[in-house]
């Protein structure tokens, strides 16, 4: 699934593969005794197969034995051991079912020596055969393809992951560990507390699911819908997290990561295909984002040839295939106006301000409303969107809030007040967390001071 | 599982005609679902026990200084939490108060 152009971002790889390999505290290619040829393979092909058979692994387990901290061992074992031995012996024949059986016997040993009752061992004897048939390709896709149980173990993990009983950090924090297998290390760092905090975090998720009885299943009939867009909006911040400026970029790919896979084996749900479109819109962008020192460059500054145009045409070629009206498809829709138009001048604004009316309709948030604002001030003018805005703020939730401070000063700014447009963009730099938009902000006060 | 639902409001409820309680009572008593339940007393009628430092502390009122009140509660069995929450949802204290579910310890099949 890394395969794809979309995804060939180097800097952007590690949080999955290279996670994967590391984490299993296995350096043996960087040993003493000279990295060969043979070993860079092995660890390659562990990661490889790894990023597939993970998730797999430990939701197949977790199934059985309704023990998250023991399928996650026995997972990390069996990929320990395959860094040892893959080198001596050879990439077995289909890898992922190698890793399977390892961590299944593994998981029995550990059984037995805990004198589990029968039935979850027979379940485990099971489980090594649906994994023989499944796991010919590490390729998960082809997976989906292969065997429904499988399939449904992984989706099963989703859902349980991101259980509206959690709280919504712990949905996130749980979700890239136990199905992206991203290190505890690098989801501390994203939510900026230290590790051992975050395997204390993560242990009490694992907790309260066996405690509160979170069931280990996908809900059917009128819950799943119920439950989907809390799904949704799980991996919507882990885009986010990514996508922000000083976010962790890898989150983005695994965000991509899950939406396809979330895509795949949920064909039918049109919102699941709207995000994915979505974020390929958004992640397009990733390499023209910023200037060399490390500035946020706007939609309209930005190098529209640097932008991955594969993505945006396999976004559009999901888009095409959803529901119009759905709350991701308006966003998709919206990013796909940006994605498509050839210079910042030619964006369809008419029909990025129609979406937000529509969203608005629905999702009549103070973030939404102003969008709608900024759009409608492009669209029908400067005046337009301030008008909007001050509707917008009317409720006090902007108040403070930095993007509205920055959109009511590029309005003020266009609106021909260059004076007043210059401090609300100090106020807006002031009020920003990350360095790279105050740098932006403080450059657009300086333009308007200059009294462009 | 076996899972406490306590009923929670703001103040002391009152009851109005459309809250079908009797009903919700009916439906998940025939499905084995509700084990026991009972509206409580008033908070006024509410005794709290500590013991702190190896003194016993007794004292009037409810266990929470706060607004809040348990004002019933039912012994739910459930599959698991999703079960629950669905038996806890058709509650019409849902809509006026709110449920707090809690597994009782050692219940799991």
């Amino acid at each position: 699934m890394r395969s794809a152009a979309a995804e060939s971002d180097v800097t952007a790889e590690p949080a999955g593969a290279a996670g994967l390999a590391g984490s299993t505290g296995s350096t043996g290619s960087t040993g003493s005794t000279g990295s060969t040829g043979s070993d860079i393979t092995a660890d390659a092909a562990v990661a490889e197969a790894g990023v597939g058979a993970y998730p797999r692994i430990v939701a197949a387990l977790i199934r059985v034995t309704s023990d998250w901290t023991l399928a996650e061992d026995c997972a990390q074992e069996a990929l320990a051991l395959a860094v040892q031995r893959w080198p001596e012996e050879g990439l077995p024949a289909n890898p992922g079912g190698w890793l399977m059986t390892v961590a299944r016997n593994r998981a029995i040993d550990t059984m037995r020596r805990a004198s589990v009752e029968r039935r979850k061992l027979r379940d485990l004897a099971v489980l090594a055969s649906v994994a023989a048939d499944a796991s010919t390709a590490a390729d998960a896709f082809a997976l989906a393809e292969a065997g429904d149980e499988v399939v449904d173990d992984r989706l099963r993990l989703i859902f349980t992951c991101c259980h509206p009983a959690l709280a919504l950090e712990a949905r996130v924090a749980l979700t890239l560990r136990t199905i992206c297998a991203v290190p505890t290390g690098d989801i501390a760092r994203a939510f900026l507390v230290s590790e051992s905090t975050m395997t204390r975090r993560l242990t009490r998720a694992k907790t309260r699911i066996a405690d509160a009885g979170i069931p280990y299943r996908v809900p059917s009939g009128p819950a799943l819908a119920e439950r989907l867009p809390g799904v949704l909006s799980v991996l919507y911040l882990l885009f986010t997290h990514g996508y922000n400026a000083d976010g962790e970029p890898a989150f983005a790919e695994e965000a991509i990561r899950l939406a396809r896979l979330l895509g795949h084996l949920m064909p039918e749900q049109s919102e699941v295909s709207a995000l994915l479109a979505l974020f390929l819109f958004q992640h397009s962008r990733r390499d023209a984002r910023r200037d060399p020192d490390g500035n946020l460059l706007t939609l309209g500054e930005q190098d529209r040839s640097r932008w991955d145009h594969a993505a945006i045409a396999e976004g559009l070629r999901v888009l095409a295939g959803t529901e119009p009206d759905g709350p991701y498809a308006l966003q998709a829709r919206i990013a796909a106006c940006h994605a498509t138009a050839a210079t910042a001048d030619a964006v369809d604004w008419p029909t990025i301000a129609r979406c937000y009316d529509e969203l608005a309709r629905t999702q009549p948030t103070p973030v939404v409303e102003l969008n709608r604002a900024v759009a409608h001030g492009y669209a029908h003018g400067p005046a337009a969107g301030l008008a909007l805005l001050a509707r917008a703020r009317a409720s006090g939730a902007l108040d403070g809030y930095p993007l509205a401070i920055a959109a009511e000063a590029d309005l003020t700014a266009r609106h021909g007040d260059h004076a007043r447009a210059a401090g609300l963009f100090r106020q807006a730099a002031a009020a920003v967390r990350s360095k790279a938009e105050r740098r932006a902000l403080l450059v657009r006060a300086e333009e308007c001071s200059g009294g462009r | 599982m076996k899972y406490m639902m306590f009923v929670c409001t703001d103040s002391e409820p009152e009851m109005v005609a459309e809250d079908h309680i009797d009903q919700w009572v009916a439906e998940n008593d025939a499905l084995g679902r509700r084990l026991q339940g009972s509206e409580l007393a008033p908070t006024t009628a509410a005794t709290t026990v500590r013991v702190r430092d190896g003194r016993l502390l007794v004292s009037d009122g409810p266990f929470a200084e706060t607004k809040e009140v348990i004002v019933g509660f039912d012994l739910l069995e459930c599959a698991d939490l999703d079960e629950a929450i669905e038996v806890a949802r058709a509650h019409p204290m849902a809509r006026r108060g709110r449920l707090e579910l809690r597994p009782l310890v050692g219940s799991e099949q």
